[in-house]
């Protein structure tokens, strides 16, 4: 049996990892939630962001931290746009349509990024990528540690605008009742995009928190995406508590059973999970009946 | 206040409004009358710019309404739709807060305390989940939330449907109580005798035209209202 020490130790940086998974969920949960698709680009769009810090970082020397400030906005704008000019209009108000338009603009997007990129696998890192925090007798790695942060920070936001802010709540409401928004005025058009730029900002902001430690390549989205469709459905379709809290609990499943099964194995306890909450609670802790 | 000219519009190539003509002047209750499928829900929808008229016009408040349902908003024009389309998922009070998204925004907290006032019950549910109150209850919040927009015209689309007797009789004396404060109320409903009780003018709709118009006691009078009312 391994000590109390080592499992804490996985136990912690599990649940800093976790963190930064939510936030990639977040996106996916909030798109899912309103416009009730999967975004099959999530992963794509991701790697693209996590390009754009790269290539600030390579040629213009920005720290990735500092590059959130510049790729969010611009992730958020482009988010927006794609949803208000290429897949509303091409979806015809069929979600059908809308699923298979994010496949495509997932298989374009990784293509450009081959194109652009090659397929090799690039970093940046810095002193700071190894640095660690002593605290008692754990090690944390100090750039998890900002990513755990960050996503608390990010995630917090969120759910400030979705609670408290006119936009938010409209957002909500357009989630379940198209017509009723509507005739109050709301443009459902515009809570759409306003959606998606939102998903798209939150994978902006998991880039700058990732590159630190992790590496890019243009299918690297994929991963990501699987782990976050299963924190999306452990936590409840749509649901934004659901997708932080389902986050932690994947990260910390998967730093456990990568200690105790070993690191190639670690990722089956999540699909275990995602198995058993499919069987036992289709609809997630926290998500709504259909 | 409103005046609708002659029109026309369907869905794909089937049309189901074939020439309308209306009005509602202000400080009126006006009553549109019909069974089911005569056109009573497209008419709603064509007023609050959620579908395009194929020709005709409609005049509100002396300007001619962009279709669109934003711009039915902007103007005043406030529809509180067939089956409610409340927001489940939202609390009373955001579903309140939300009638005032487009219009009456400034009003917001003034608004709420009015819709309160009119309806003590919401006020004791104010942060329920809309999804959960009753019938009755749903009906009272989706009126509240048109009150929101300041509106200068209120469109009540089958207002009584699915409530009891006992509520329908609540819903409109309420119907009647906001017209004494000046509101001018289009009131599109089945229930034909309690809608002519208290409307001033009434126009029986039949397979998407005006078949009949009138004060509401000509209309009353009528033989036949009988006939029309049934489609027979």
């Amino acid at each position: 049996m391994y000590s109390p020490t080592i499992l804490i130790e996985a136990m912690i940086n599990g649940l800093l990892t976790g963190a930064i998974y939510a936030l990639i969920a977040l996106g996916l949960t909030l798109v899912y939630g309103v416009l009730h698709i999967i975004n099959f680009a999530h992963g794509a769009i991701l790697a693209s962001a996590m390009f754009a810090v790269w290539g600030l970082n390579v040629l213009a020397g920005i720290d990735p931290y500092l590059s959130i400030l510049v790729v969010t906005p611009i992730f958020f704008g482009l988010g927006y746009g794609v949803q208000r000019l290429v897949i509303g209009p091409a979806a015809k108000g069929d979600d059908g349509n809308i699923l298979l338009i994010t496949l495509g603009i997932s298989i374009f997007i990784e293509n450009a990024l081959l194109a652009g990129f090659g397929s090799d696998t690039r970093s940046i890192s810095s002193d700071f990528s190894f640095s660690v925090i002593e605290a008692g007798p754990f090690l944390i790695s100090s750039p998890r540690l900002v990513g755990f942060a960050g996503s608390l920070v990010v995630t917090a936001l969120l759910w400030f605008i979705m609670s408290r802010t006119d936009a938010g709540k409209a957002i909500r409401a357009v989630a379940k009742e198209k017509l009723g928004a509507s005739l109050m005025g709301i443009d459902v058009g515009h809570v759409y995009a306003l959606t998606f730029g939102l998903g798209c900002a939150a994978l902006a902001v998991a880039a700058g928190l990732l590159m630190p430690t992790f590496y890019v390549n243009p299918r690297v989205g994929g991963a990501f995406v699987n782990i976050a469709f299963t924190i999306v459905v452990l936590g409840g379709m749509g649901s934004i508590p659901g997708a932080m809290i389902g986050g932690l609990l994947i990260g910390l499943v998967e730093s456990l059973s990568g200690l105790l099964l070993g690191e190639s194995l670690g990722q089956i306890g999540i699909f275990v999970i995602f198995i058993l909450v499919l069987l036992l609670k289709p609809t997630g802790l926290f998500g709504a009946k259909a | 206040m409103l005046e609708v000219k002659n029109i026309r519009t369907g869905y794909g190539g089937v049309e189901v409004l074939r020439g309308i003509d209306l009005s509602v002047a202000s400080g009126e209750i006006v009553a549109v009358l019909g069974a089911n499928g005569v056109g009573k829900t497209t008419l709603n929808k064509a007023l609050s710019g959620l579908l395009s008229l194929t020709s005709g016009s409609i005049i509100f408040d002396g300007r001619e309404l962009a279709g669109s349902p934003i711009a039915a908003v902007e103007a005043g024009l406030i529809h509180v739709p067939e089956g409610r389309k409340i927001f489940p998922n939202m609390s009373v009070h955001e579903n309140l807060e939300l009638g005032s998204y487009r219009r009456g925004r400034a009003g917001r907290a003034r608004n709420i305390e009015r819709v309160y006032e009119t309806f003590p019950k919401l006020r004791q549910r104010t942060t329920q989940m809309a999804g959960t109150l009753s019938g009755g209850e749903q009906q009272m919040l989706a009126i509240g939330r048109g009150m929101m927009a300041e509106p200068k015209l209120l469109i009540l689309d089958e207002p009584s449907l699915g409530l009891s007797p006992l509520l329908v009789e609540e819903m409109f004396d309420l119907v009647k109580r906001l017209n004494g404060e000046g509101l001018p109320i289009m009131l599109v409903e089945q229930n034909v005798v309690q809608s002519l009780e208290i409307a001033h003018r009434a126009y029986i709709i039949e397979n998407g035209q005006v078949t009949m118009s009138g004060s509401a006691a000509e209309i009353s009078g009528n033989p036949e209202l009988k006939r029309a009312y049934l489609g027979l």
